[in-house]
């Protein structure tokens, strides 16, 4: 009797904690600059006191709600809350400025819940044969990994691709300043203390991609986003029904965030990308990603939340965190006095099952207040009027961007990097080239140098780069999405010429 | 005039003198900032996170664990002598980084600008393998590295950091030749060691705490045998004179009176004095370490002389 209520009064106050994580994680994820990591970061002090499995399941909620939040601000402003949403900005932007902001969002949570649930089914099911990915992928994976993330540049700058490299090459220029990661030089400081940091990326996102609005919108008389005369039905069913026409998608985009999570070098941001890339790659002929394409944020979003139960999968059954903010729970953990590894699921499986059916609430969760945060945002976002839109968001912008690593340089380089990022798209070079450039140069170059050298030290530099089966997967990939657009133009110009000698 | 002006001044030092004496009288009456120079979820951050509960329950206040990454600690380092110096910011100190980073090249600051307080543990330098490695002693690694000079790939975290130190020591010691793997972090260098990317890791004891029985650890660098591991051998018993790791302390803006320094110091040395704590420490594969503010300049010397004659004979110093 005694220990039934004791149950009760467990799951109960899992509920709590896992709606109260939703919703904290959700709103904090939305503000740009303010990330996961630091979220949980920040939370962790108060799980002490909690029970291991209560603690983690809250810490659990915030992490996958701060992945969904950074949607709002990729539709809404243009600004990925976390550099997980970078991929959702593509045609989540374009579609609010059209005016289906509201669908965007409601799409945006279908789209995470999915890939959310995916991931923890992963997570539950699958953990210990799967953590065996983490250990499959060794730097000359990853090197090939971040190329392939590098050749979205190419199909994301249609039209441009010359301008798209370009910048690209200079994200990756940007990302050698600083101390490098691995051979500890310190490379294009110029002398000045402060750089020796480097260019932080969740900075470079705010400032790439928040400043230029914020610029447009103060020099344009219209409104921010496009809003529809009269009244609108909810489109939460529209939204549903779009999802649903879209579950290969969803769940293609869920697995490949799944594996992507699973590898410690890797993270969200690169799981959107290469599920962006590959909806992209595999979409129907009528479909315009980047003009504002409801799969384009489906695939981002749903891979971004499967990162959260992917990412587990390491770091529980390896004691190697998957991502950032899993590193700061495997901390939490240790203190708890919960040892990591394979016999957690064996033996003291139980809080690792709470943790995990947790989850599932809480991803669950996200459903009704994703939903309701989110018409409340776009609402919000909409009606404000841009005498106080601009300052507000500035003001975050700049707040959001010193709070990362309390650093005032941070700032300055956001702001630089944000007027320099307007000025280059006047001239039409986007600023998601640079900001891929920016995240994979550095996986490229790690990955790079160290399959250099285990390659050297065991004489078989080319099997090493081009003769591990991994390895030439990703590289077939990586052809396939770059030959891929050209063949498809090629066919229908065809078919048009065809056409047009049928019709002489 | 002229009086009145002196009264002021009067009354303003009288009252910053107050507020500095009930300051120390009730040090600390607030939270403190303990700002790591890392990313979350290294040595640095969890044996700080192990801090953190005993010092609210001693003191009654909250140690708040907040990161500053960048540059490989340099970062943060070299601006913790322009934050407040009233004992209420402090920040984790790491050696050899302290040392190496300065003597490198410009940094932003110097060895001698790090006023640390308390030195509370080091991770022991240990060479980790698979549990199904072909290595089962460290005389089958050195085996190998003899028939196959360079062809034993050893995976470690950063360049000129203690892994590379120990990798470098080790080599001159039992006169083979290795190569170093250098990754972003022991996270990082335990995965590609676990994938078996590399032959084996030089890693810490932490590592071997933490893999359990995927991992064999063929000797540990301390002056006698882990309490956690009493089956591996130190390098010493089996004749290679290495003792050392990484050592973690905190340290204080320089300008922080020596009355706080002292107080901090001894905060930290009761939390590090309290079983409870070493055990768990120990547990997690760290190795103790107390040195307080009054010892803090020999063991820096000492420390100090040994890393930079290891780093210019490895010719990592220009």
């Amino acid at each position: 009797m005694g220990l039934e209520h004791l149950a009760n009064a467990l799951t109960l106050t899992n509920l709590a904690l896992a709606l109260f994580g939703v919703v904290a994680g959700t709103v904090i994820g939305s503000i740009p600059g303010l990330s996961a990591t630091m979220a949980v970061a920040v939370l962790v002090p108060i799980t002490f006191s909690m029970a291991p499995a209560s603690a983690l399941i809250l810490l659990g909620a915030i992490y996958t709600g701060a992945i969904y939040g950074g949607a709002y601000s990729a539709i809404l402003l243009n600004t990925p809350g976390t550099p997980s949403a970078i991929g959702t900005t593509f045609d989540g932007y374009p579609m609010a400025k059209r005016g289906d902001g509201d669908l965007a969002v409601a799409i945006a949570c279908f789209a995470s819940v999915f890939g959310g649930i995916v991931g923890a089914l992963a997570l539950l099911l699958l953990a210990p044969p799967l953590s065996s990915v983490a250990l499959a992928f060794g730097p000359v994976e990853y090197l090939w990994l971040s190329i392939f993330g590098l050749s979205l540049i190419a199909s994301l700058s249609t039209g441009n691709v010359l301008k798209g490299l370009a910048g690209g090459a200079l994200g990756m220029l940007l990302s050698c300043v600083g101390v490098a990661e691995i051979s500890a030089d310190i490379r294009l400081t110029f002398g000045v203390s402060p750089m020796i940091g480097g260019i932080e990326v969740v900075g470079a996102l705010i400032g790439l991609y928040c400043i230029p609005v914020l610029i447009d919108l103060v020099a344009t008389p219209e409104r921010h986003l496009k809003v529809e005369q009269g009244v609108r039905a909810v489109r939460v069913r529209e939204a549903a029904l779009i999802a649903w026409r879209s579950r290969l998608n969803l769940l293609r985009s869920s697995v490949i965030g799944t594996v992507i999570g699973i590898l410690p070098g890797a993270g969200g941001s690169v799981a959107g990308l290469v599920a962006y890339s590959e909806a992209k790659r595999t979409a129907r002929p009528d479909q315009k990603f980047g003009d504002g394409e409801p799969d384009g944020i489906m695939a981002t979003e749903s891979a971004n939340n499967a990162t959260v139960g992917g990412g587990f999968i390491p770091t529980l059954v390896l004691g190697i965190p998957g991502t950032p903010p899993d590193a700061v729970i495997l901390g939490a953990l240790l203190v708890q006095g919960v040892r990591t590894g394979p016999t957690l699921f064996d033996g003291g499986g139980s809080i690792v099952y709470t943790f995990i059916f947790g989850l599932f609430i809480a991803t669950i969760l996200m459903l009704p207040t994703g939903l309701l945060i989110g018409r409340y945002a776009y609402k919000t976002i909409v009606t404000i009027p841009k005498t106080i839109l601009v300052p507000a968001v500035g003001f975050m912008t700049i707040i959001g961007t010193f709070a990362i690593r309390n650093s005032v340089s941070d700032v300055i380089i956001m702001i630089v990097l944000g007027s320099v990022g307007w000025v280059l798209s006047r001239f039409g070079f986007a600023a998601s080239p640079i900001v891929l450039g920016l995240i994979l140069g550095p996986i490229a170059e790690q990955g790079f140098v160290q399959a250099w050298i285990i390659g050297d030290a065991t004489g078989n530099l080319a099997g090493m780069f081009f003769g591990r089966p991994i390895s030439l997967a990703i590289i077939a990939f990586t052809i396939l999405s770059l030959v891929y657009p050209v063949i498809q133009s090629r066919r229908a110009k065809r078919t048009l010429a065809t056409q047009a000698n049928l019709n002489d | 005039m002229l009086k009145l002006k002196s009264v002021k001044t009067f009354v303003f030092a009288s009252t910053v003198s107050l507020a500095a004496a009930t300051g120390a009288l009730a040090f600390p009456d607030k939270p403190i900032d303990y700002i790591i120079p890392f990313g979350p979820g290294g040595e640095s951050d969890i044996s700080a996170r192990f801090q953190q509960p005993y010092f609210k329950e001693k003191f009654g206040q909250d140690l708040v664990v907040s990161y500053k990454p960048g540059g490989g600690g340099a970062v943060g380092w070299a601006q913790l002598n322009s934050m407040t110096a009233d004992g209420y910011t402090i920040m984790g100190v790491n050696l050899p980084h302290i040392v190496i980073q300065p003597a490198q090249k410009d940094v932003g600051y110097t060895t001698d600008d790090i006023n640390t307080f308390y030195m509370f543990h080091y991770t022991p330098d240990a060479i980790v393998v698979t549990a199904d490695s072909p290595y089962q002693s460290l005389d089958d690694l050195i085996a190998d590295a003899k028939a196959n000079p360079g062809s034993v790939t050893m995976s470690g975290s950063g360049k000129a950091t203690a892994n590379h130190l120990a990798q470098i020591r080790f080599d001159k010691l039992a006169d083979i030749k290795t190569t170093y793997v250098p990754f972003k972090g022991t996270g990082a260098s335990t995965t590609a060691n676990l994938g078996k990317q590399v032959k084996a890791q030089w890693g810490y004891t932490t590592v071997g705490a933490a893999q359990g029985d995927a991992v064999r650890m063929l000797a540990v660098a301390m002056e006698e045998r882990h309490p956690l591991f009493p089956d591996v051998p130190t390098f010493k018993e089996l004749g290679y004179d290495m003792v050392g790791g990484a050592y973690r302390g905190m340290a204080a803006p320089k300008d922080t009176p020596p009355e706080t320094i002292k107080a901090l110091s001894d905060a930290f040395g009761a939390i590090n004095a309290d079983e409870a704590f070493r055990k768990q420490m120990l547990d997690g594969g760290f190795a103790m370490l107390d040195v307080d503010s009054a010892g803090m300049a020999d063991f820096m010397k000492a420390r100090k002389e040994e890393y930079l004659q290891a780093a210019t004979e490895a010719g990592l110093l220009n």
